[in-house]
């Protein structure tokens, strides 16, 4: 049980205190609700290249990092398709060094032709880094562009081409900082050796004067339902082919989220898993396979992704992979192997919930979903999932019509492409 | 509330991390019946545990390359009772994690699970240590699946480059230098396996190291489940494997022609903990490039945008060590950061560190420390480090009192000791 005090200011900051007087350190997490998934087609890669520009300096502050790190801090942040998180943790007699911080590049930032200049280039090279130089880099590109034709989950975080990151303009900043980095777009979570009377005292003198800013609408296009099979045959000069497969999903505040977890774990978590026993071990079609999902808050995606055993036909991985879709789909799960991914959840989330800094996050994170005490009802949800209801889940996810297919496959060429749609 | 108008150019009063008291949690060392000894740290509020079990099982025991990890790999797939998926299947069902890794040294099997399943889990863990049966079908697997996974890393940049940079720095045939080819997984037999499972563990040496939210009769279950088996009370000597080092000491190494960025990495052999200068260097290396706001990250990524990250560090090994700089940079600029990194040596050698610089280094060194030593897991951590260098609690005190105390002008000394460019091997691999 994860409790926490929460209050929320007059400019419309919502902040949430959660104590824990067993470590010496605090946690200052904020959570800006913007994403990739907020920018312009044109304009890709901006929600991530921003979180960089973050740490280059605010109005009063020349550099965000230093004074962090003489107060015995450290920081970091992240950008997903969904939201952007900034967080640090300091020893707690230092906790204002924090809200100074913070509430000055919430206030503004520098917007230095220097720090775009600079961070451009760094981006470029975290692109390269990831997704150009790295065998199978490019397979969610591809894969994203497969399955999503309306929503802008089309594109990565990292942006959809180089071209993008390097043409962004000092403007676009500006415009992006003003729309989204606001009072009312964000989530304030301070955690650890804290106490809620000292973190209101200083969440008013920091933070409350910062004009609220106006709630951002979030108005994106719905992706329709999918009802035609699509795939796409992509050859790279990668040593083995790999093969992805993905099918549509329901959206993480969904009731139903909870059966599509437990699935992918059945399929894909872990060596007593379905697809690892069947595929990788007794029939040995692939050298690895895993199936996951993305849990975003728009509809997102199971996936199926492996390495294939060479000498193998893709089809005839294909083929196997479908062959244990029908049986999850055609005999209900017995209560053992629901327990058993049941019980890993469980497991799972006691050790996520060991760390300040973790729990700090999550209660940023279901606060955005909208009410950060679904936290401690979580695992219940999990617990009420019966064998009938993943059946359900099943049927629904892997039903024709619903899939998208990418073969990646091993070839001379570094990147040639066919796409089909059958 | 008070009217006046804040200042927001004026930091908030801190207090210096390097006040801070830093205390490491003290362990519990039990021996059990079998003289297997045990360390354990009680803490923290999740009900959960971790068990750790090092073996002297790393590959500097091995005869023929790859049997260490081999041997790592499997055994948890199967013993004369239970199939590798059953065995599996067992930890997976309480939602428990048995997990192998093999180092140079040591090797281990470390079990993460809920605190109330850890009685009925010790048993199969135990099984695993008397009764691993190593099937000729699951090592076909394993050399076919390693093969490919192999290919796959070849094709990258990095870990070509930390490859061979290890090859450089000690020679192939030492264990800290050696890298599995296609022919070590062809090489492999299942004799040889089974003949070092049974010396290096079932007849090995072990140490135990226990944390977390921990049970009241922790001690009986151990003893019941591992303090009965026939390990050795001392580990075995370690074969000698001198340093056979590379030369020419630059290289340049082309993966992939069409890569657009280099993996670089620069590296020199270093000392071990036992060394007097060890912890002076970590503060220096820190300064160097152990940190975001090291002057390598600084420079080479803050002002040039050449990079993502760029970090150096000290290798973690028992005997021999080394200081390393490392970096994948945009291929164009490659050559431009190797000077941009001399040059930072260069400074450190001929300049003063400024006492602001050096403070800062100082308190978020103490401040990490201090939010490392939070988690049950992180304490256990260090006391492993401790133990298996074969140092004392005196060596952390020691380790805080020279952050806290180093003067820049000792870090002078040390960089011109140690950052000399001509000492460096040098790589870029495309």
């Amino acid at each position: 049980m994860i409790k926490f005090d929460r209050f929320v200011l007059s400019n419309g900051l919502k902040v949430l205190v959660h104590q824990d007087n067993s470590t010496p350190m605090a946690v200052v997490n904020v959570l800006y609700d913007v994403g990739a998934r907020d920018e312009d087609a044109s304009r890709t890669g901006f929600a991530h290249l921003f979180e960089h520009l973050m740490f280059g300096g605010s109005v009063n502050i020349p550099v965000y990092d230093e004074p962090l790190q003489v107060a015995g801090g450290e920081n970091n942040a992240y950008t997903t398709n969904d939201l952007t998180n900034y967080y640090c943790q300091l020893p707690a007699e230092n906790l204002e060094t924090a809200f100074w911080l913070e509430s000055d590049r919430m206030l503004s930032l520098a917007f230095s032709d220097k720090s775009l200049d600079v961070q451009r280039k760094v981006v470029s090279e975290e692109f390269k880094e990831h997704y150009l130089n790295k065998p199978y880099g490019d397979a969610w590109m591809h894969m994203r562009e497969l399955v999503y034709t309306q929503h802008p989950y089309r594109w990565m975080t990292i942006g959809r081409e180089l071209s993008h990151i390097e043409n962004a303009r000092l403007e676009d900043v500006k415009r992006f900082f003003f729309k989204h980095y606001t009072p009312v777009n964000a989530i304030l979570v301070v955690a650890g050796n804290v106490y809620t009377d000292h973190v209101r005292h200083l969440a008013e003198k920091w933070f409350g004067d910062i004009p609220p800013g106006i709630k951002y609408t979030r108005n994106l296009p719905p992706e329709p339902e999918q009802t035609r099979d699509r795939r796409k045959t992509v050859e790279a000069a990668v040593p083995l082919d790999a093969f992805y497969k993905t099918w549509h999903m329901c959206s993480r505040t969904d009731d139903r989220y909870y059966a599509v977890d437990l699935i992918t774990d059945m399929l894909g978590g872990g060596a007593s898993s379905r697809l690892y026993q069947r595929l990788v071990k007794e029939k040995q079609l692939f050298s690895n396979i895993d199936c996951y999902h993305f849990g975003s808050l728009d509809p997102g995606m199971v996936v199926v992704e492996g390495k294939l055993v060479k000498g193998v036909s893709i089809e005839a991985a294909e083929t196997a992979v479908e062959e244990e879709l029908e049986q999850i789909k055609q005999h209900p799960v017995d209560e053992r192997e629901l327990e058993k991914v049941k019980n890993k959840t469980e497991s799972i989330m006691a050790f996520e919930d060991m760390s300040v800094m973790n729990r700090a996050g999550s209660l940023a994170f279901y606060e955005l979903l909208g009410d950060a005490q679904e936290m401690n009802t979580e695992l219940e949800k999990y617990r009420k999932v019966t064998a009938v209801e993943i059946q359900e889940e099943c049927r629904r996810l892997f039903r024709t019509g619903n899939s998208n297919t990418l073969y990646y496959l091993a070839g001379k060429e570094s990147s040639t492409q066919q796409t089909q749609t059958k | 509330m008070s009217q006046t108008i804040l200042n927001r150019k004026q930091p908030p009063r801190i207090k210096d991390a390097v006040e801070f008291e830093l205390q490491l949690k003290a362990c519990d060392v039990y021996t059990l019946d079998n003289g297997v000894q045990v360390w354990a740290i009680n803490a923290g509020a999740e009900e959960v545990i971790q068990v750790e079990w090092v073996f002297y099982a790393g590959n500097s025991y091995e005869e023929k390359d790859g049997i260490a990890a081999a041997a790592s790999f499997l055994i948890k797939n199967g013993t004369s009772l239970k199939t590798a998926f059953e065995v599996n299947e067992t930890f997976d069902y309480y939602g428990a994690y048995l997990n192998r890794n093999c180092y140079n040294e040591t090797a281990n099997l470390v079990f993460h699970g809920l605190t109330k399943h850890l009685e009925s889990l010790m048993p199969m863990v135990q099984e695993l240590l008397t009764d691993a049966r190593f099937p000729e079908e699951e090592l076909a697997i394993y050399q076919q699946n390693m093969k490919q996974r192999l290919a796959v890393n070849l094709k990258k940049c990095d870990v070509v480059a930390n490859r061979l940079i290890d090859e450089y720095l000690y020679g192939k045939a030492h264990p800290y230098g050696k890298n599995h080819t296609v022919e070590t997984y062809d090489g492999l037999d299942i004799q040889s396996i089974r003949e070092f499972y049974s010396r290096y563990y079932q007849q090995g040496h072990v140490k135990i190291f226990v944390a977390g939210y921990l049970p009241s009769n922790l001690y009986e279950i151990l003893n019941r489940y591992f303090g009965q088996l026939p390990f050795r009370a001392t580990p075995e000597a370690e074969p000698q494997h001198p340093r056979t080092p590379a030369t020419p000491k630059k290289q340049r190494v082309i993966n992939d022609a069409n890569g657009v960025q280099g993996a670089i990495r620069l590296a020199r052999p270093f000392i071990n903990r036992h060394h007097p200068d060890f912890q002076g260097a970590q503060v220096l290396n820190t300064l160097l490039g152990g940190f975001f706001g090291s002057r390598l990250m600084d420079n080479i990524r803050e002002d040039k945008g050449y990079t993502y990250g760029i970090y150096s560090f000290l290798q973690n090994h028992l005997q021999d060590s080394a200081w390393v700089v490392s970096t994948e940079a945009g291929r164009e600029v490659c050559e431009a950061t190797i000077r941009e990194v001399y040059l930072e040596m260069k400074k450190l050698r001929e300049g003063t560190i400024p006492e602001d610089e050096l403070m800062m280094v100082k308190n978020y060194l103490i401040g990490t420390i201090l939010g490392d030593l939070d988690g049950p897991f992180q304490i256990i951590g260090r006391w492993k480090n401790l133990v298996l260098n074969g140092l004392t609690k005196s060596y952390f005190e020691e380790s805080v009192r020279t952050i806290k105390q180093i003067s820049g002008k000792e870090l002078t000394e040390l960089a011109n000791r140690y950052l000399v460019e001509e000492d460096f091997y040098e790589l870029v691999v495309v």
